[in-house]
């Protein structure tokens, strides 16, 4: 529903201001090239996508996503002491974060739900609790070590070298993930 | 030294990962080719929405109010030290993952994919995610109404990845 206003809002907004500015060529001719832009688009990035998700599969079945779940073990206990004293959460909640680290998307989103699932049914029903936000806002800041999208999309742009943008995302994917969970731990305690 | 492993970035990890499936007995080629119909299958869902939003973001650029937008904002911006191109991605980011590809692929487009403008919209998109999409699903799934500070925390993530990605670039690559 929130895309179709968006959308419609991008369609009417042009239009009035190709009235306005006298572009109603450009704006009329605009919207067809999109149209061929998206296409182009798509078939430019796909391929980088298709090869990742071909890296990331093989990394799953060597098993490298589960010793990365082992190890960040003790640092999520810390982070979710409630939930840690539940095995199941807990393999679900590192499965989870490793997944996400690694650019699984498609792994990460079930085991994710699993272990909000589990510290839903740990707490009172229909509220969530101070770990389960926690987990929510662990997953909406992306802790993606390696981002092939906008790699992708900066190779299709003609990039010099699509990943020299890392050490940035990293320290930004950091600040992000300290700032969501010390925004909630201050928020937590006001009732 | 930094550099050249960030060049070589994909090779190395080819060479890593393709090394731990020989080590570990796994069929490499068959196991990435299932990968890449994964792959497929994913290239398969963004092709609708950016299909539609695609000549939505052109036809917005064309007619000038994506200037005029940005051009508004530019004093305001210009204070925070964040370049006001990438406005448009910073308020659609959290909002929808489709839009934000689009505008997304539009500021580097237009911008130069080298470029300052260009580098920030890209490191903004690397370390955020479609932050009410996925409050939507754990939530929904768990059966939570309530769901307290989760929205505002999370929004104050965004916020930083927001004007944290416009510093560490002009840092790095102004």
């Amino acid at each position: 529903m929130i895309l179709s206003l968006i959308w419609l809002a991008f369609v009417v907004i042009a239009l009035i201001f190709s009235l306005y500015t006298g572009t109603e060529a450009a704006v009329g001719a605009a919207a067809l090239e999109g149209a061929g832009a998206a296409v182009e688009f798509l078939l430019a990035v796909g391929g980088i996508i298709c090869l990742w998700c071909a890296v990331m599969e093989l990394m799953r079945c060597c098993g490298i996503a589960d010793v990365l779940a082992r190890a960040l073990r003790p640092a999520l206990r810390r982070l979710f002491p409630g939930a840690s004293e539940d095995r199941e959460i807990m393999q679900a909640l590192s499965a989870n974060v490793s997944a996400n680290l690694l650019g699984l998307g498609n792994a990460a989103t079930p085991m994710g739900i699993q272990a909000a699932r589990g510290m839903a049914r740990l707490g009172e029903s229909g509220i969530a609790s101070d770990e389960l936000c926690r987990l929510v806002v662990l997953n909406t800041a992306s802790i993606q070590l390696l981002p092939t999208t906008i790699a992708a999309i900066r190779a299709a742009e003609g990039a010099d070298t699509p990943f020299d943008i890392l050490p940035a995302v990293w320290i930004s994917s950091a600040v992000s993930v300290i700032v969501g969970l010390a925004a909630a731990r201050l928020m937590e305690k006001r009732k | 030294m930094m550099s050249t492993i960030l060049a070589l970035a994909v090779p190395l990890i080819l060479a890593f990962v393709g090394i731990c499936a020989a080590v570990k007995g796994v069929d490499a080629f068959r196991t990435m080719s299932k990968g890449v119909l994964e792959g497929l299958k994913t290239v398969k869902d963004m092709f609708p929405a950016l299909l539609v939003l695609f000549p939505a973001i052109y036809m917005l650029r064309a007619s000038g109010a994506l200037d005029a937008f940005t051009d508004f904002l530019r004093p305001f911006f210009g204070l925070l030290g964040i370049p006001s191109e990438v406005a448009p991605l910073a308020l659609l980011r959290p909002v929808s993952g489709g839009a934000a590809t689009a505008a997304a692929a539009d500021i580097i487009h237009s911008a130069g994919a080298d470029s300052l403008v260009g580098r920030t919209a890209a490191v903004m998109m690397g370390s955020s995610e479609t932050t009410l999409y996925v409050i939507a699903v754990y939530f929904g799934a768990a059966k939570i109404k309530d769901t307290r500070h989760a929205i505002p925390a999370a929004l104050c993530a965004d916020a930083a990845v927001f004007l944290v990605s416009a510093w560490i670039c002009r840092l790095l690559y102004g």
